[in-house]
């Protein structure tokens, strides 16, 4: 934008009394709220009571609670190995369908549905198809060794059944995103790569590939953002357990905060999650360019 | 965003790049022979979709036959058995609980966060793209911050906010938060949209001595209705989905929405699996009528702000 401001170029223009009404809604019920977590996390609030400024107490004790380590890590290793899963599956199942025909078009119209789900819906699927008893994993369970069936109910499994159902609920939309962005690859760098005689090989690797990687930033990007927000899938499907075999960091605040009541302490792992969340808006709006204020279309 | 799926094949799935066949007013396309690789059959994407099809398709497959099974059968003989006995019980006896009610809090909450989105969002994307105001760009900053702030991070915040204000128990405690988190891709949907919109036809309308509200009207509005379906639809399925929000600054059944009632089924109805089944079909049902009925757009609206 011209940082040459003339006062007769506002003219005609909408002003700030446009924008207003977006800010002070957005700022009451999302920026209010991140500037008092930070307060709150001084406080001892137990959600009855109003909050009572405790100091850094909270702070500390983030150093002593045994599950906070943990949390961490298991965070850490969901949001990396969700990464590692969905991207190895979306890139290729995306190029895939961006293809044409009667076949791709039913197996997309197929592979889209689970996205009119919601988590808690998916996780009640989920959670029938892992009952030692009576579901699915009764039947699978035999077949790989696993002869109670009980991979939800076990510290080792529980962990991969968490993977495996947030990566079925999140495969379709990145699916979607890698079919879009191949099909908007100009078809005459394939046709210049045919005439060189480049294979299809050759051609995924210099061409396809490359042309995608902004998707597979922005996809990346959007991974690792809505690990930050898995949530409902796990509550439901494990509630954290077994034991804390599940416990991320979001589900670590909710226990902490809606089941202890010790939402003093609650908002401190809250500005953990507040601080990786406006880090990575800050990256989002950089790597995906949102604040450019040229027309995308400019230069077709 | 051009993820419609294909409306008019043109390569049969065998792959074979077929004789080009005249149609009656379709033009013939150039470089039909030498299509990019991926538009042509390849055995290893084949054999990968079909795994993936299994995958995604016997869940969908179990959760559509259970929920017509008699839960006796269910139980006795095992969740992949060939269903007899198909039964229309478990949505009965789901449509005669508490669901129909959380059905229409869960439409009256999307309703209203879409309006709201819209009714804010459009006139601040206007302002964004079109003013030459500082403080309008430090709003659009302001607002890009919490693009990626998930809302566990200020759920207890805004629960101390929502029982101060004595709302605590009520829709509007569900909309209110559900909307404002909706704001930031809104604007950058529609502000991207926007932008696409050449400077003259803004000047000339202004030319015309018309204001920005007559613009608004005139320009914004038409030229940003595929934006604003996108919104609509984005923000809609953030609200019929929405669960954090409705779990902890409501309790009422009352007040309760569809992804709440659903958890609380499970526990209501327990082993019967097929009921449960139903109510987790029931709750696809309207979207799943959105995606045969509008797919394009649906899809558009999932990958809201994504497209570069």
């Amino acid at each position: 934008m011209s940082s040459r401001t003339q006062s007769s170029s506002q003219a005609g223009r909408p002003g700030f009394v446009w924008a207003a009404p977006a800010i002070v809604f957005f700022g009451l019920f999302a920026l209010l709220p991140m500037v008092a977590v930070v307060y709150l996390s001084f406080t001892s609030y137990t959600g009855i009571a109003d909050p009572v400024w405790i100091g850094a107490e909270n702070w500390r004790h983030l150093a002593s609670d045994p599950f906070v380590g943990n949390s961490l890590r298991l965070s850490a290793s969901l949001t990396a190995l969700s990464w590692l899963v969905q991207t190895a599956i979306t890139l290729p199942l995306g190029i895939y369908l961006a293809g044409k025909g009667r076949t791709r078009s039913l197996l997309a119209a197929v592979f889209f549905l689970p996205l009119l789900m919601s988590g808690a819906a998916i996780a009640l699927l989920w959670s029938t198809l892992f009952d030692p008893n009576f579901g699915l994993a009764s039947i699978v369970g035999p077949l790989v060794g696993v002869d109670d069936g009980n991979f939800i109910g076990s510290p080792t499994f529980a962990f991969y059944c968490v993977l495996l159902v947030i990566s079925w609920q999140f495969i379709p939309f990145h699916t979607l995103l890698y079919q879009g962005a191949t099909r908007a690859i100009p078809i005459s760098l394939y046709e210049a790569a045919t005439i060189d005689g480049a294979g299809r090989f050759k051609q995924f690797t210099s061409i396809t590939v490359p042309q995608l990687r902004d998707t597979i930033i922005t996809s990346g990007v959007l991974m690792i953002a809505g690990s930050l927000t898995y949530f409902e899938i796990i509550l439901i499907l494990t509630g954290g357990g077994p034991g804390t075999a599940t416990r991320i960091l979001p589900l670590h605040m909710y226990i902490t905060g809606f089941k202890s009541f010790d939402m003093g302490y609650a908002s401190v792992l809250a500005v953990l999650l507040l601080t990786i969340g406006t880090s990575l808006s800050l990256f989002i709006t950089k790597v995906t360019g949102y604040r450019k204020m040229a027309s995308q279309k400019e230069g077709l | 965003m051009s993820n419609a799926a294909t409306e008019t094949p043109e390569i049969p799935a065998t792959g074979r790049i077929p004789a080009r066949r005249p149609v009656a007013g379709r033009r013939p396309r150039r470089r039909r022979a030498v299509g990019p690789w991926w538009q042509r059959m390849n055995f290893v994407g084949g054999l990968g979709a079909s795994a993936w099809l299994v995958v995604v398709g016997v869940p969908l497959y179990f959760l559509f036959v259970t929920s017509f099974r008699v839960s006796a059968d269910y139980l006795a003989d095992g969740p992949l058995s060939p269903p007899d006995n198909l039964t229309v019980e478990n949505y009965t006896t789901i449509m005669q609980s508490d669901f129909p009610r959380y059905f229409i809090n869960t439409i009256v909450v999307t309703l209203a966060c879409v309006a709201i989105v819209l009714a804010l969002a459009l006139p601040a994307a206007y302002a964004i793209v079109r003013s030459r105001k500082k403080s309008v760009a430090t709003v659009f900053s302001i607002i890009l911050l919490g693009l990626a702030v998930p809302a566990q991070a200020v759920i207890v915040p805004l629960y101390l906010l929502i029982t101060q204000a004595g709302l605590y128990d009520t829709l509007l405690a569900i909309i209110l938060p559900t909307a404002a988190f909706a704001l930031p891709l809104s604007i950058v949907v529609l502000t991207s949209s926007l932008r696409d919109v050449p400077t003259e036809l803004y000047e000339a309308v202004n030319l015309d001595g018309a204001g920005s509200t007559r613009a608004l009207f005139s320009i914004v509005i038409p030229l940003s209705r595929a934006a604003m379906a996108t919104v609509g639809i984005f923000t809609a399925m953030q609200a019929w989905n929405g669960f954090l929000f409705p779990l902890v600054l409501t309790q009422d059944p009352s007040v309760r929405v569809i992804t709440l009632g659903l958890w609380d089924f499970q526990g209501q109805f327990g082993l019967n699996v097929p009921v449960i089944m139903a109510a987790v079909a029931l709750a696809l049902l309207p979207l799943l009528v959105v995606y045969l009925v509008g797919r394009r757009y649906l899809l558009a609206g999932l990958t809201a702000g994504t497209g570069k």
